[in-house]
């Protein structure tokens, strides 16, 4: 599996979706982008980052039910897959083994 | 508080959305933005909600959401569903055959008949235009006003000719003189045909700009010169090279062949001028041109004048210039407004007359005519077309209504309409194109024509082919247009209901038809009853085996009594006689005659004929008063008979002319008798005041009464070969006096028959038109008649119930017509100084007509209908 198809921004996301679900669509997966970065996160960004992970097949979706704020439209809920489960898993793998091996010194200077 | 609030989401965003965004995305993507935007509105007030909301909308725009999503039935490229909706054309067309045919046939009529008529108008409009001077080429012409009364000929004096040419340089490239177009007779060898043919000035081959075969246009330079037509050639020569070869005109005149040029097509005015001789050689030749040549003649007006105007003059240009020639030389006809002026080419054949006022007339108006009625029988098929589709089509609302419910859009209902109706006008276009070709040689015949389709032309294609789309695209328009509209479900569950009001069009449609239809049977009707009632008249002689021989030789001329004691002998003729003109065509008027008690202020003319002894009994005369030309009284040869419109013109106070003295010019003849009115010109006009004199000099024609007892084949045979003994150079030819005088109503007659057929293709398809609509309601109504029959209504109530309303709309359609016709015809025998009238039972027939002919339409299909077993309607579904 070559990481190197998943962005940054698409990796936050499928990892958005996977802490909101089952109730992940692109507003909430904005909101909470913009709760924990602190930055605004446009829905437009989030909506193409989901086209393309679901293009990957790291992401399955269905066409939830229709609110009064969305004027009656239908919201589309985004769940992982099996193997978006496994990347995202595997990126944390290559992501922690990298952290572990970092000098304590070295992480002290930081803060 | 948050409802109105959402409310006010940028509206102008969300429409960019909408147009911007993939239409499957579009839920989404909107869906998101409100609830964000109503999130923000919250959280952040409005402002910065709606500033925000438009950040958001233009993050949208990036290609993954602009790009549309491939459709899942793939775009007809592949023409899949194109070949869908041919199949179900096709299979809809099988399905209802009679309607398919009435719809097709009906249209490929109405379109076939259009065609016939725009080519026969193209062929009348380019008449002439074979000449490459068309736009420059005119005809000298003099008009005067005599007693108030407007006319125009085209018989000039030889001097004007000289004078255009000389005086005249810069406004003429060429002035021709001619000969009147006649048959001559021109051999080489043994052969010999008697050929019309003209003499003409050398420049005519350019002028005319004849595609010469052989030979150079300068052919005619040489006085003794000839220049044939291909077909001339052809019959002299065989394949033989003409050029330089040696004809006889009229057994006298050797001349030599210098070119052949190409048969002028039928639609020139020139396309019996067979053989051009120079004019120099006529006058030479005959000693009448060559005195009105060297005397300067300018009275005496007996010849054409042609000319090509120069580039860059004008008709009215030159007319100013040319105006008062003839005043200038002949002041005498001063009092006559006499005006010379120039006939330019293109008005040669559609405007050969001038009314009593002198407003320009002539085939123009026929042209007019068929152009209307040809676009009234297109229209009226193309109402039929729409008719019998729109009706058809509400049957197929349940059709539309699943292909709705199983996904079709309406764009692609529209389209496979349009399709249906586009294909159903191609098969009527390539009907009609069928049609034409198989009519076009019996149209030729009966309309005098040559014309044939215009394969090559671009014209013809694009107004045959842009008529079919046109036809094809109104007629889809209403079930394309409105049965897409079509809500699936209230289709599919029944509730769907036609307008009250739609069929208010169809009966206005039928309405027009109609009216249409029967002010053509009107018309027709009354042309052939005016043709008939002109063949009625008493002609004054008896034209039965008369036949005449035109004297075209000097051979003929000096033996008179010996060719007549042989004919005689032969025991074939009954009499013979020679006369100036044969007794179909009075074709000399003069002046110049005066009696006692005439006002000196009356300036007659009298049509005047040289007859022989034997004349009345040849053509069987009938005396109203006094006696024949006889040969026991010497004094005849001073003598003249009069018909009986002469004595009525003469005014004469003491009421019989019968021995009184008439002299003309001056010589005193005496009044032998009176014969009843012979029928010589128009038969429709009256007959004109004609003297008949003796003369055995003045003769163009031999008439030969043939012995009843014999039979024709034979008499001619006989006679034949005593022609050949006095007149070996030349061919017999002769004519029958009926068939010449059948002649007269040639025109009148061919428009009768195109207008016939015409109509009757009009009604024919309104008819087609009825019975469709009448099988439509019939089949709408199979119910109601099913219910009123198990309550007990007749046969007669169900049909006079279906009957009624076509009934009713017919006769509307007859009661627009009826002064229509009535003000139309009046003003068209108005021409007709001899003319029928307009009786009521015309009107009373043509109505009673189109009332049977729709009743017989209709009743098929309502019989049926109202025969019908209640349990078989009543039980379907």
């Amino acid at each position: 599996m070559r990481r190197s198809d998943l962005g940054e921004f698409e990796e936050v996301v499928l990892l958005a979706v996977a802490v909101l679900t089952p109730k992940a669509y692109s507003v909430m997966i904005a909101e909470e982008l913009e709760r924990e970065t602190g930055q605004t996160v446009s829905t437009g960004a989030v909506h193409a980052a989901l086209q393309r992970l679901e293009q990957k097949g790291y992401l399955s979706s269905v066409l939830g039910e229709a609110t009064a704020e969305r004027g009656g439209r239908r919201k589309r809920i985004f769940t992982i897959t099996a193997l978006g489960g496994r990347v995202l898993s595997e990126v944390q793998a290559v992501r922690t083994r990298l952290w572990d091996r970092i000098i304590p010194n070295v992480r002290l200077e930081w803060s | 508080m948050k409802h109105p609030k959402r409310r006010i989401a940028p509206r102008l965003a969300d429409r960019l959305l909408n147009w911007l965004v993939a239409p499957h995305l579009r839920e989404e993507v909107l869906g998101d933005l409100h609830e964000r935007y109503a999130l923000r509105v919250q959280r952040q007030g409005e402002t910065n909600a709606r500033w925000r909301y438009w950040r958001e909308v233009l993050a949208y725009v990036r290609p993954s959401m602009i790009r549309r999503q491939p459709q899942r039935y793939p775009t007809p490229t592949t023409t899949t569903m194109l070949r869908n909706y041919l199949k179900i054309a096709l299979r809809n067309l099988v399905k209802n055959k009679a309607y398919s045919a009435i719809n097709i046939g009906g249209l490929a009529v109405g379109m076939a008949v259009a065609m016939l008529i725009g080519l026969w108008i193209y062929d009348e409009l380019s008449f002439d235009k074979y000449h490459q001077n068309y736009n420059r080429i005119g005809r000298v012409m003099q008009s005067a006003t005599f007693e108030g009364v407007f006319g125009a000929g085209s018989y000039m004096p030889i001097p004007l000719g000289n004078e255009l040419r000389t005086d005249f340089a810069d406004e003429f490239t060429y002035v021709v003189m001619s000969s009147w177009n006649k048959e001559h007779i021109l051999a080489y060898g043994d052969r010999k045909f008697t050929k019309q043919g003209s003499y003409l000035s050398p420049e005519a081959p350019d002028m005319f700009t004849l595609k010469m075969l052989r030979g150079t246009r300068a052919g005619l330079k040489d006085p003794a010169a000839i220049m044939l037509s291909a077909s001339v050639s052809q019959a002299l020569f065989g394949s033989d090279d003409p050029l330089g070869k040696i004809v006889k005109i009229d057994n006298r005149l050797n001349v030599k062949v210098t070119g052949v040029y190409e048969d002028l097509p039928y639609n020139t005015e020139f396309r019996d001028m067979t053989f051009i001789a120079p004019w120099d050689l006529y006058v030479s030749s005959e000693a009448w041109v060559k005195q009105a040549q060297d005397n300067v003649e300018w009275n005496n007006n007996s010849w054409q004048i042609l000319a090509q105007i120069a580039p860059n003059a004008t008709f009215d240009a030159v007319n100013a210039k040319i105006k008062g020639l003839r005043v200038k030389h002949v002041p005498e006809v001063a009092p006559y407004k006499a005006d010379v002026f120039l006939q330019p080419m293109s008005r040669w054949h559609l405007y050969t007359g001038w009314d009593k006022q002198g407003n320009l007339e002539g085939r123009i108006q026929y042209v007019w005519l068929f152009g209307i009625i040809g676009l009234f029988v297109l229209l009226l098929a193309c109402i039929n077309f729409m008719n019998l589709s729109t009706a058809r089509s509400e049957k197929r609302a349940k059709e539309v209504g699943i292909r709705k419910a199983v996904g079709s859009v309406r764009s692609q209902l529209i389209s496979q309409f349009f399709s249906e109706s586009l294909l159903v006008a191609a098969f009527a276009f390539i009907l009609s194109l069928l049609l034409v070709i198989l009519a076009l040689p019996l149209f030729n015949e009966v309309a005098d024509k040559q014309v044939g389709i215009l394969w090559t032309s671009p014209m013809f294609w694009f107004s045959g082919i842009g008529f079919s789309l046109f036809t094809g695209l109104v007629a889809g328009s209403y079930p394309a247009l409105y049965l897409s509209s079509f809500q699936p479900i209230k289709v599919l569950k029944g509730t769907f209901r036609v307008g009250r009001f739609a069929s208010v069009p169809r009966q206005v449609l039928v309405v027009v038809q109609f009216t249409v239809s029967v002010t053509l049977i009107i018309g027709t009707i009354l042309v052939f009853r005016q043709i008939q009632y002109a063949k009625n008249r008493p002609i004054g002689y008896d034209r039965n085996g008369l036949i005449t021989i035109t004297m075209n030789t000097p051979e003929l001329h000096d033996h008179y009594n010996t060719l007549r004691e042989e004919l005689l002998r032969t025991g074939a003729v009954v009499d013979m006689s020679t006369s100036s003109t044969p007794a179909t065509d009075l074709n000399s008027r003069n002046g110049g005659f005066d009696w006692e008690g005439k006002d000196p202020n009356f300036k007659v003319q009298f049509g005047t004929i040289a007859v022989t002894h034997d004349f009345g009994k040849t053509v069987g005369w009938q005396f109203k008063e006094g006696r024949d030309f006889s040969r026991a009284f010497s004094t005849d040869s001073a003598a003249l008979v009069m018909n009986e419109t002469a004595v009525k013109y003469m005014n004469l106070k003491t009421g019989s002319p019968v021995g009184m003295i008439v002299k003309w010019n001056g010589k005193p003849m005496r009044v032998l008798g009176v014969v009843k009115d012979m029928v010589m010109g128009s038969p429709f006009e009256p007959v004109y005041q004609t003297v008949f004199l003796l003369d055995y000099g003045w003769a163009g024609v031999i008439n030969i009464k043939l012995n009843p007892a014999q039979s024709a084949s034979e008499s001619l045979a006989k006679i034949e070969t005593i022609f050949q003994k006095f007149n070996p150079g030349s061919p017999f030819d002769y004519k029958f006096t009926d068939q010449q005088y059948a002649l007269k109503f040639a025109t009148e007659e061919r428009i009768g028959k195109l207008a016939s057929v015409f109509a009757l293709l009009a009604v024919f398809i309104s008819c087609l038109g009825i019975f469709g609509l009448a099988s439509f309601v019939a089949e709408q109504r199979t119910k109601e008649l099913g219910v009123r029959k198990v309550l007990g209504a007749s046969v007669f109530s169900l049909w006079s119930l279906l009957s009624k309303d076509f009934v009713l709309l017919v006769a509307i359609g007859f009661g627009i017509a009826t002064p229509f016709a009535y003000y139309f015809l009046s003003n068209w025998l108005q021409k007709y100084e001899y003319r029928t009238d307009i009786s009521w039972w015309i009107f009373a027939v043509t109505g009673a007509g189109a009332l049977v002919i729709t009743l017989l339409t209709v009743s098929y299909q309502s019989i049926k209908a109202a025969l019908m077993n209640p349990v078989t309607s009543l039980r379907s579904e």
